[in-house]
Formats: C-alpha cells, structure tokens, sequence
C-alpha cells in the first residue's frame, strides 16, 4: 500500500511536466515564436546595447538635468507610497481578523484591497490620464491606488500574524478596541509594516519610471525623450542612474529593514 | 442544590447546561453543569479536543456558548451587552499555553496592560497608568521574581518567565477568578513546578478562584482541590483528587490510560 503513494507522486509529476511542456510548446506554435531565433536575437542585442547604448562624454552633460528629474520621481514615490500606507493601516485594521468591529467593514476593506492590486499598475496610469492628463498628479495617483491594494493586504496579515495571541489577552482583561489596537497591535505589527512599507518605496521607484514614461512626468519621461530622439547614450545614463538609484535605495532599506526587525 | 451551604454562600460560578456546537454535528461542549466555590482550586483534565479550551472561553465568552447559563458572582453571564462584558471581564484573570504577551514590549509594559479594562479608552490609548498602578505592577513583578527584567523586552525571556509575566498581568487586574489555558503544557519540568507553585500561592492568599486546564494528571492530583474530567464535551468525572481512581482515569482518557497517574512523570507527587 506504502509504494502505492510513491507511484502517485511520481506519476503526478509526470503528468504535470507534460502539462508545461505541452503548454510551452502549444503557446509557441500558436504565437510563431521562433525559440532558437528568439535566443539568437537576445545575444544581438547584447551586441547593440554595447556598441550604442552607453553615456558618453556629451551626455554627461546633462546629468543634473537629469539628476534633478530622478530627485523627483523619488520623492513622488516615497509621497505615494507614504500617504497609500496611512489610509492602508486604516483599512487593515477594519479588515483584519483580528481587531475587526463588524463583518461588513471586513468585507468591505478587502474588497477594496482586492479591487485596488488586481488592477495593474499600467491600467491605473491610463484610466487615471483621461482624468488627469499627463501631469505628475496622474502618477502620484497611479501609485499611490496601486500601494494601496498591495499595502492592505500585507497589512492585514501582518496584524493577523503578529498579534492576534496578545489581542486575544487584552480581550480577555476587558480592555477596548481602540486601547487594545494601540497597545498591542502597533507595537506587534509595526516593525514588519515598516518593512512592508520599504518594501513599496523600493518596488514604486522602479515603477514610477514606467508610470513616469506613460504620464509625462518625471524621470521615465526624460528616458522616453531621450529614447526617442534617438538620443542613445543620454538614455542610457538615465537607465544607469535608475538602477544605481533602485540599489542604493535598496541596501538603505534592508539595512533600516535588519535595525527595526 | 445542597441545602443550607450554598444558602450561605452563594458559588461563585455556576454552568447550567452549557452547550456549545461549532460547524459540525458533535457538540464541542455537551450539557455542562458545575458549580464553582470562591477560593477553589480546580483543574480540568480531558484529553486533547475534549473541549476544555472551549469550556474555559465560554465562562468569559471570548466563545460564544450555543444554549445554556452562567451565572457569576449572580450576574447571568450570556445575558450582558458588550460593555457590561467588558467590565466582567476585568474581575477574570486569563492565562495561556503561548503566554499571548506583546513580545516587543517590556515586562511591566505588558503587566501594566492588565489594566486597560479599567481604564477610560483615552487613558488606555495613552497608556497613562496611575502611580498606584505603577507601584502594584512593580510589586507583583517582584513577588513572582522578575525584579531583574523588568525593563527587558518579552523576546528575550524564557518560556518559564513569560509565563510569569502571564500571571502578572492577570493578577494586576485584582480578578476574583483566573482562568488558565493549559499554562504549563509548552515548559520544562522545572518551570513548570514554578508556575504551579506561584498560582497556588497566590490563589490562597489572595483568595482567587482558579480555573486550570492541565494535560498532566499527576499536576491535577497534586495541586487541585477538586478535578473535572471532560471527555467529547461531557463532564464525566467531577470530583476531589483522592477519588480519581484508575478506572475514573479511563473514563475521561479511555481504556490505554491506566499509566497516567503513576507516570514518568514523578517530579510533581513527591
């Protein structure tokens, strides 16, 4: 009886690698993706990229420019993420499990947590320039629904996690919501929020290059000028920049990430 | 009823027929009845998913019992609104296998939150204890030994003195019952010895009602005035330690727990 799992098993995994297989090779006929040709054209544009795609002495010149713009996609995207987290914790703790006062704010609150993160990012910027036009306030708000949706969510398992056992307690002495959600919650969960928090400033800079790109404003707008006007080694310096940016922002946070936690 | 005595003096808690369903055809809690004196020492034994757990939370109602009365101190129990609740609350004291303290705080810090049922919401969201507060919490901090960490974070305390803090944090509240949730079952022999002692000690001196779920039958034997035994929900042994005999241990554990008593346990029944 005892073989009997291990030839499941084994049969199950079988089973599902044929799946994928079958599944990569179904989408790749079905979209004529030309495997080997695919593979072949990363190589080339390796080729490219380093033959063009690099700052050269000229465009060094206009790094403060640019300097100035990525300064403010940062910002924007601390901004963002900042305000998403305060309306976030409010709506975690009216959806978590812990600390919540009736069923319908619950549902309510994750309803909105779900709405707000399956929608992606991209969508946010489009549907929110036919309101906004291009203009930084349209990708203040891209992110910021964005965060919203992902920050709730990690809100509340957090606060479900961390520190349903002490609310547990604090119920029992006959202590409140409100004093039992300031001393025992916060305290508990705060730490791994801050981190979360991080986390998305991380993750919205990077973004904000691409929400930058489709709404006008900040640094993605500057690469997608740049880009565009074939200008190759001022677009690559922005690239540069932005990735030089996204790591050291990166090693600050998981070092402020490794003090609090 | 008993005559006379209880005309007296009134139990403390009284369980009339509680009955408790979660999702599921088996109740949890099965037509419970018992009455409880002020000052007992009693120890609920039952083997694991017997509904201990439960019965304990429904006398504070962190459970919601299906039917039934509690009565304590005279107040009907599942009859109160939720700020009546709150205030009954206050007068019981809870304690738990995982300690549930607040481990980046300080050791006073979650002492002192034994406190928060009495306290105004502004003054609780504040955590503005009065100076009398502060004294008694320092107090119990050092009658139970903690005088060395009282400034530490729970995180760095050993399961024996979480626990500790657990007790203190039930006894600032001044309960006039406490109710323990398996408070031994994640310690060390030793500390566990501790633990007992201090809610025995305690329990007698300061008149409290106590309440103890145990998986250790020696501990029950050792410590209780008087054991419940509890097997699907049914109190099925009800009665002083002496007369737990081998063969009223295999109602509540089944036929295989002939050992219990005699157990390799010994540490406890010297």
């Amino acid at each position: 009886m005892h073989t009997d799992i291990f030839v499941k098993r084994r049969n199950g995994n079988l089973f599902f690698f044929a799946v994928l297989a079958a599944l990569t090779a179904g989408s790749a006929v079905i979209t004529h993706f030309d495997v080997l040709k695919g593979f072949t054209s990363v190589f080339k544009a390796f080729v490219w990229g380093l033959s063009n795609f690099y700052p050269d002495a000229r465009s060094l010149k206009i790094l403060p420019d640019i300097l100035q713009k990525l300064w403010e996609t940062v910002l924007m995207s601390v901004a963002a993420t900042s305000v998403a987290a305060v309306f976030s914790l409010l709506l975690a703790l009216a959806g978590s499990q812990t600390t919540r006062v009736n069923g319908l704010f619950t549902v309510v609150a994750r309803g909105i947590a779900s709405l707000f993160r399956n929608i992606p990012l991209v969508a946010w910027a489009m549907i929110l320039m036919l309101a906004f036009s291009q203009s930084p306030l349209t990708g203040f708000l891209a992110l910021f629904f964005g965060s919203l949706g992902f920050l709730t969510r990690a809100f509340i398992e957090t606060i479900d996690e961390a520190s349903s056992s002490a609310v547990e307690a604090l119920q029992a002495a006959g202590a409140g919501a409100l004093p039992v959600i300031v001393q025992a919650v916060l305290p508990s969960s705060l730490p791994q929020m801050i981190s979360w928090l991080l986390f998305m400033i991380d993750t919205n800079i990077r973004d904000a290059t691409l929400v930058g790109l489709l709404t006008g404003s900040g640094i993605g707008f500057s690469f997608d000028l740049y880009y565009k006007s074939m200008n190759f080694h001022a677009a690559s310096l922005v690239v540069l920049l932005i990735v030089i940016t996204i790591i050291g922002i990166e090693t600050l946070s998981n070092s402020v990430r490794r003090i609090i936690l | 009823m008993e005559q006379g005595l209880c005309l007296a003096r009134a139990p403390q808690l009284e369980l009339k027929n509680i009955m408790k369903f979660y999702n599921g055809a088996a109740p949890a809690l099965d037509d419970v009845s018992f009455s409880v004196e002020p000052g007992e020492f009693i120890a609920v034994i039952g083997p694991s998913g017997a509904g201990k757990s439960t019965l304990l939370r429904c006398i504070n109602r962190m459970v919601e019992a299906t039917s039934g009365e509690i009565l304590f101190d005279g107040v009907h129990v599942l009859k109160l609104w939720k700020r009546e609740l709150k205030q009954l609350r206050t007068k019981i004291g809870m304690i738990f296998q995982h300690y549930n303290l607040v481990d980046r705080l300080t050791v006073i810090e979650n002492v002192l939150h034994g406190r928060l049922g009495s306290k105004s919401t502004l003054a609780g969201v504040l955590g503005r204890y009065s100076r009398e507060e502060k004294g008694k919490a320092f107090h119990i901090v050092r009658m139970l030994g903690l005088s060395d960490q009282v400034y530490q974070r729970c995180d760095r305390l050993s399961g024996g003195q979480k626990q500790r803090v657990g007790i203190a944090r039930a006894l600032i509240q001044n309960p006039k019952m406490i109710l323990c949730d398996e408070p031994i079952a994640s310690l060390d022999p030793h500390s566990s010895k501790v633990i007992m002692d201090h809610l025995k000690t305690f329990a007698k001196e300061m008149g409290i009602t106590l309440i103890v779920n145990l998986h250790q039958v020696n501990v029950a034997i050792k410590y209780s005035d008087r054991i419940l035994g509890i097997r699907k929900g049914k109190v099925v042994f009800d009665g002083p330690p002496a007369d737990l005999t081998a063969r009223r241990l295999s109602d509540i554990y089944g036929p295989e727990a002939k050992d219990l008593i005699a157990g390799p346990g010994e540490a406890y029944a010297h």
